[in-house]
């Protein structure tokens, strides 16, 4: 270090003061002494041979350990003056990087004391070299660390806390995400019928949605949907929408009546100050008693169209055009389509997390669309739920971290009679 | 073939490598968690024990054909070795176990001094814990390697002993807790036992414990100090390994 050069060249001189008086009281402040810097600085200075043994060691640092300069200069090396843990932290870590580096810092470690207490200290280590670049020894600084320490521990535990809260919320999520879907999906008499949810984030609820169930004898009721935004909100409004779609059905089993009142509901519910809306696509399934197969008639809410795998291994979007988002307008406008689904004709419903995702794996990528599924779906067909559900999964698979949001995805269809299926 | 200790990786051989490569060729590796090695390729299960590590090294071996190798255990590796050549014996031609301890743990039962009791061990843990703080956001990307920013390739050397704190955990857990005293009889490779002189981690009746239970083995004590003797005294523990080598040709 070097003291009160600067001082003689005037560059600091006070206006009004003469030279001499300055540096007298300069000197007098810095109390010129290199010795008394060592002993009493307001940190621990420690000098070790290359084999830990202790050379030379401060005031300071004998001060808050409680040791004697005789105790441990020739008679102890640096690491005896660790912890246990400490000492094999030292021997694994800091020596071998010291060697390697020539210089260590900021490692945290604890000092024992002579009365037993622990001191939590800094320490930084550089190797002096001679003149032929030889190591000679070890100086090091010890800062004490108590208020950093108590700090620092304190941030370890938050962050153990904070692992530990965000496993809990996962496993709220993933509960909260099976209560909104059905466990299993009825069985309807003359119909395969397959679904799949696929989560994107563990993170967040979803908010997409699905549900097969019956209605008056004969009839089944559908539906799958997808709720604007993730999270708890979101799924306030998915558990109100699934409901609302079953208790409609029951009052009126018409699918746009159904989804105006699903309409209603949330207009109602979320009117003005945080409108709430999804998109929904609601199906009513009734068995064509002497033709075979199913007639359904499909609603749209702002749907993406749903998929027509035909026997013949054709396949086309089934278009519900102008369908409005469900839950913003009071009176939404809603689309209809009624088809025919023969033996071998699969219907496959799906929400936008499909479409959406980016499959390569760059996330500026272009997204899936609409088309490019059309063309899976012509590769597929013909098909069954159960395979047309397995293609899509594996299909998302191969998408990985490309899908952004929730998928469900929904397949129902009319098996082909046994005897077709010999061959 | 050396192999590292808990703690760093590879580069603590950087010093005696250009010894040993005037008479050997020299295979060089990190364990699976350490140095640059695939993270992904980590799991708790398989390094919860020394047997998935044991198990690379065979693998290695098996994979590079090595034919029969002087394999260089330091310090934790020491004991892999000796399981590997317990379970492989023709895979090599000798053993060096550098600052070996079958066992870190004091066994009054049987007067067995390892050095360390359980609550030490946690202690460690302790410091791991408190040395990691920045790592998880600083470190992973630096040590997941950025081959397209090789500036990051200075802040790398200067950051060899760290791990992946999860890892290291695991990895010291594995290291102290472990109990490979029963282990030495089985090893049937000429073996160097060679421990250092003030040992803080393997006291010097430990390097005699394992001298006596691998038969046939030589113990030797290095004038090197501390638990690194390939970094404190490269030119004396790069003899020592050329001329078991040179013996057991």
């Amino acid at each position: 270090m070097s003291t009160g050069g600067d001082s003689e060249n005037g560059e600091h001189r006070h206006p009004g003061k003469q030279p001499g008086e300055d540096h007298a009281a300069f000197s007098a402040l810095l109390e010129d002494s290199a010795e008394d810097l060592y002993e009493h600085a307001p940190c621990g200075y420690l000098s070790t041979l290359l084999d830990g043994t202790i050379a030379k060691i401060n005031k300071t640092l004998l001060d808050w350990l409680g040791y004697d300069h005789g105790d441990l200069v020739g008679r102890r090396t640096f690491s005896d003056l660790l912890t246990v843990g400490g000492r094999l932290y030292h021997e694994t870590h800091f020596g071998p990087l010291l060697r390697m580096q020539g210089e260590v810092s900021g490692i945290a470690l604890e000092l024992k004391a002579t009365d037993g207490s622990r001191l939590p200290v800094l320490v930084t280590s550089t190797v002096k070299t001679g003149g032929d670049g030889q190591p000679l020894l070890i100086r090091t600084t010890v800062f004490d660390a108590r208020d950093r320490r108590a700090y620092e521990t304190e941030l370890l535990r938050a962050r153990k806390e904070a692992e530990l809260e965000r496993e809990e919320l996962k496993r709220l999520n993933a509960t909260l995400q099976q209560t909104l879907l059905p466990p299993t999906l009825v069985n309807v008499p003359g119909l395969d019928v397959a679904a799949h949810y696929h989560v994107a984030s563990t993170d967040m609820v979803g908010g997409d949605f699905y549900d097969l169930f019956p209605l008056s004898a004969g009839a089944w009721g559908l539906f799958l949907g997808d709720v604007c935004g993730k999270g708890a909100a979101a799924a306030a409004v998915t558990s109100l929408a699934r409901y609302t779609l079953r208790a409609a059905a029951v009052y009126d089993p018409d699918p746009a009546a159904v989804l105006g009142n699903l309409n209603t509901v949330l207009n109602h519910e979320y009117n003005g100050h945080d409108p709430r809306f999804c998109t929904v696509v609601f199906g009513l399934l009734t068995p064509e008693g002497d033709r075979g197969g199913f007639r359904i008639t499909l609603a749209s809410g702002g749907h993406p169209p749903a998929l027509l795998l035909r026997a013949d291994g054709s396949a086309d979007h089934l278009h519900t055009p102008g369908g409005q988002l469900i839950g913003v307008l009071p009176d939404a406008h809603i689309a209809t389509a009624t088809v025919h689904l023969a033996a071998g004709d699969t219907l496959l419903l799906h929400t936008d997390g499909l479409t959406e995702a980016r499959p390569a794996r760059n996330s500026d990528g272009d997204r899936y669309g609409d088309e490019a599924l059309l063309d899976f779906a012509r590769a597929l067909a013909p098909t069954t739920a159960s395979a047309a559900v397995a293609a899509i999964r594996d299909l998302l698979d191969t998408f990985g971290t490309g899908v952004d949001d929730d998928t469900a995805v929904l397949a129902i269809n009319v098996p082909r009679p046994t005897s077709e299926e010999q061959p | 073939m050396p192999a590292h200790g808990f703690g760093c990786d590879q580069h603590m051989w950087r010093l005696v490598v250009p010894l040993l490569e005037r008479e050997c060729t020299v295979v060089l590796f990190d364990h699976v968690g350490a140095g640059r090695s695939d993270l992904s390729a980590w799991s708790r299960e398989r390094y919860s024990t020394l047997d998935g590590y044991t198990e690379d090294v065979l693998e290695i071996c098996d994979e590079l054909a090595l034919g029969p190798v002087t394999f260089v255990g330091h310090s934790v590796s020491a004991m892999m070795g000796v399981l590997a050549a317990a379970r492989e014996p023709k895979a090599f031609s000798g053993l060096v176990l550098l600052a070996p301890s079958p066992c870190f743990i004091d066994d009054p039962a049987v007067g067995y001094r390892g050095g360390f009791s359980a609550e030490d061990i946690d202690e460690l843990l302790e410091s791991l814990d408190a040395n990691y703080l920045g790592w998880s956001g600083a470190m992973a990307p630096v040590i997941m390697g950025n081959p397209e920013r090789p500036e990051l390739g200075e802040e790398l050397t200067n950051s060899f002993c760290r791990t992946d704190p999860d890892i290291a955990r695991v990895f010291a857990r594995v290291t102290f807790l472990s109990d490979n005293r029963e282990d030495l009889a089985a090893v049937t490779v000429p073996t160097l036992v060679a421990q250092c002189s003030g040992d803080a981690i393997a006291p010097p009746e430990v390097g005699a414990f394992v001298q006596a239970r691998i038969p046939g083995s030589r113990l030797v004590t290095l004038n090197a100090t501390g638990h690194c003797p390939q970094l404190a005294a490269p030119e004396e523990t790069a003899a020592a390994i050329t001329d078991f080598v040179a013996a057991t040709r």
